[in-house]
């Protein structure tokens, strides 16, 4: 029997787009729930964002399975935390968990595209950006995975953010109100999931402030 | 020079059919402070005595949250206990990351018995010398467990443990019918009236006890200092002596249950020189 | 032996599979779930087997549908059957639902993806417990959601359009069966692989039962199979 399948792979990239944007006392992060293989789309309703503590959010594109894992781990290692420190992590601590937890598997990675939002300890919007193997930087806005590279250029005009080799350093967090920092994600997916067959079917905005947290849906283009 | 000739080793039996190491590590309980729990249908509250072993320092933590739907009051060796405590919570994790779902109560207190059972038959090892209550919630119901040295464990309607318990358990026996119908708010105040019984005298108050609460729709958690006290003038629990019919305690021959194993406690509990369990008489109290 | 490429050891890994069943296809419906599949098991390019069954009860609120390497599915039952019979030893009244069995096996299949050692399956699970529906998929490498709606290999290419058409909530048994039918016979049509003998599954809180083989009607008088070079020029 001549070989029929292509060389099997233990990956998949199953696409979609996340973006965060940090301001002085808010959070937006945002994702679309479209979740494909190839050019066949899975599912048009599968949310990559999840509440990791009270304070912090990830949300992840890449390969699903790997995906999930990872929350899988981060969620149980918060347990752990609970029940150690009897409080709930804070959104840098977990950057650091994120960070050495796909580190762990360096050399057979997860193959997942995370961005973590939050406020700190002190009430400030923060966002941290990371590479599949746990490279990570805290910034003011990020965008990862397969609409990245059209949202990211679009988010450096539009907010114009201090050159991060300042010398003394400036603040990170965006000059944006609450709301135009969710009509700027609204407009950013908008025009991802016109070009991007991986984005689209539905945007999920979470958004985190003093108050607590809220989320808002935009249809995007199901083609 | 030895008081027992079988209680050296865990694994020895005595020609009388016991296990010495493992009666002394049930002692181990009954030497802690009270512990206590009840449940109702839909409710499980754990209560304990917190007791500060001088004048200077601060008592030892004895209820322990497991999970949102399972916790755990402790007597006896505490550091047994917080061992014990987190093999659950890690047996919590580990379940909900293959099934997403919370593990069910009575299969965590048989895994946590079969561990305790192994430490009776290894010469290597001591048995646990903790009693634990075990509250939780799952797709049965809600449900009460004590988990004792010997690997034994039993399901309650409502239990006490620890010294001066069996005060508590008279309060439990004559009340517990009432239990299963009961609101969250009673099953509290029950908890309340039972742990004062253990004090016997001694004033209740925030500062020395704990109170925890789980039921449908309510993940487990520990009342804070504020909403006991409150809870403890609202009931009026304070009572410098206690009811006269309360003080009357040990005094069980109404009692449609107690059987071999509430006269053993009852012994001990006001014993002072219990290191000889009085080697022929009644039943191994590891029935219990 | 050894070599670069891996060791005896290796060749235990399944690096392509032999027998291998086709879609299958389930819905969730007014009462529980539906899912349907075929009985052809393909050896290669070659219909092997008849009469393979790729749907099994596991438990009693669930169902399962394979697509894929047949032993590994039979594998798999040996992994379930084991998970269910030690669910109900413990006899306390608790047991898995369908949540809890497609999360075990999404962890079996990512594991074994961990280990370069896939299950080669896509794996359909469906089930009913306290009035609550369940439907979801995985595959073998672990890859894995739930919908009202799923289907496996040519079926999500093939029959989920119609059921994104067609589909609601509140569809009846017989309406469900004609739906699953429908896109049984697209399949039939145009996967190869698919074979007209096909059995439809339905899992209620009453309970499984799983269909009788039978086959659907067919017509291909089509123009356009009786010759399919018509009209167009210069094809062969």
């Amino acid at each position: 029997m001549t070989k029929q399948q292509a060389n099997w792979s233990p990956y998949d990239n199953n696409g979609g787009t996340c973006v965060a944007i940090a301001g002085a006392d808010y959070c937006v992060i945002a994702a679309d729930t479209r979740m494909s293989t190839g050019y066949s789309i899975l599912s048009r309703d599968y949310s990559k964002i999840i509440q990791l503590a009270d304070k912090s959010l990830m949300a992840s594109s890449g390969f699903q399975a790997d995906v999930r894992a990872l929350q899988k781990v981060l969620a149980a290692r918060h347990l752990i935390y609970q029940h150690q420190h009897n409080k709930q992590m804070s959104c840098p601590a977990m950057a650091q968990l994120l960070s050495n937890t796909l580190y762990y598997k360096r050399f057979f990675p997860y193959y997942a595209f995370n961005v973590l939002g939050g406020l700190d300890s002190e009430g400030k919007g923060c966002v941290f950006t990371y590479d599949a193997v746990g490279s990570y930087e805290r910034v003011g806005y990020s965008s990862q995975g397969s609409g990245a590279t059209l949202i990211t250029p679009f988010l450096d005009n539009q907010l114009k953010s201090p050159s991060p080799l300042l010398l003394p350093a400036k603040d990170a967090v965006t000059p944006l109100s609450e709301s135009e920092a969710i009509d700027l994600v609204k407009t950013c997916f908008a025009s991802a999931s016109e070009r991007d067959i991986y984005t689209g079917d539905k945007l999920e905005i979470v958004i985190l402030n003093a108050s607590g947290i809220r989320r808002e849906y935009l249809e995007l283009r199901k083609d | 020079m030895f008081r027992n000739q079988y209680d050296t080793d865990v694994t020895t039996w005595s020609p009388a059919g016991r296990l010495f190491q493992v009666e002394y590590a049930m002692e181990a309980v009954k030497q802690g402070s009270a512990a206590i729990g009840l449940r109702s249908k839909t409710h499980v509250v754990l209560a304990c005595v917190n007791k500060a072993s001088s004048e200077l320092s601060s008592h030892q933590k004895k209820i322990f949250k497991v999970d949102d739907h399972i916790g755990v009051a402790i007597a006896g060796l505490t550091a047994d206990g917080r061992v014990l405590s987190r093999y659950m919570r890690n047996e919590c994790i580990n379940y909900s990351y293959t099934y997403e779902s919370p593990l069910p109560v009575g299969r965590l207190v048989v895994q946590l018995a079969d561990k305790a059972q192994v430490c009776t038959q290894r010469s290597w090892k001591r048995p646990y010398g903790v009693g634990l209550l075990i509250g939780g919630l799952d797709e049965s119901g809600a449900h009460l467990y004590y988990n004792c040295p010997s690997g034994n464990y039993f399901e309650y309607q409502a239990f006490a443990i620890g010294s001066r318990s069996q005060a508590a358990k008279t309060y439990l026996e004559r009340k517990f019918e009432t239990f299963v119908d009961s609101s969250r708010e009673n099953l509290i105040k029950d908890a309340l009236f039972a742990l004062r019984e253990t004090l016997q005298g001694e004033k209740l108050t925030s500062s020395n006890c704990t109170i925890a609460v789980l039921g449908i729709g309510e993940a487990f958690s520990t009342l804070d200092q504020e909403t006991v006290q409150r809870l403890i003038n609202e009931f009026e629990v304070v009572g410098e002596d206690p009811p006269a019919e309360a003080s009357a305690a040990p005094d069980q021959s109404d009692g449609a249950e107690p059987g071999p194993a509430a006269a053993a406690a009852a012994a001990a509990a006001d014993d002072d020189d219990q290191e000889t369990p009085a080697a022929d008489q009644g039943a191994a109290p590891m029935d219990i | 032996m050894n070599n670069l490429i891996g060791s005896d050891a290796d060749s235990q890994r399944t690096l392509y599979p032999y027998v291998t069943g086709t879609s299958v296809v389930g819905i969730k419906y007014k009462d529980g779930i539906l899912l349907a599949a075929d009985m052809g098991g393909s050896y290669g390019s070659t219909l092997r087997y008849k009469t393979v069954e790729r749907m099994k009860s596991v438990g009693k609120h669930s169902i399962i549908g394979a697509s894929g390497e047949i032993s590994d599915f039979q594998e798999i039952m040996r992994y379930l059957d084991e998970l269910i019979l030690y669910d109900n030893m413990w006899d306390d009244g608790n047991s898995f639902g369908p949540k809890e069995v497609h999360n075990y096996l999404t962890r079996v299949m990512y594991n074994r993806r961990n280990k370069f050692n896939p299950l080669w399956n896509s794996l359909v699970l469906g089930g009913v417990k306290n009035g609550q529906k369940y439907l979801g998929t995985v595959n073998m490498i672990g890859v894995h959601y739930e919908d009202n709606h799923v289907a496996t290999g040519f079926g999500n290419h093939l029959s989920r359009p119609i059921l994104r058409d067609e589909w609601h909530e509140n569809l009846t048994f017989e309406e469900g069966v004609k739906l699953l039918e429908k896109c049984m016979r697209v399949l039939l049509y145009r996967d190869r692989s698919a074979v007209n003998k096909l059995q439809i599954a339905k899992i209620t809180e009453e309970g499984v039962t799983i269909s009788q083989p039978y086959s659907l009607k067919t017509f291909w008088n089509f123009a356009a199979f009786q010759n399919p070079t018509v009209g167009a020029e210069g094809s062969w």
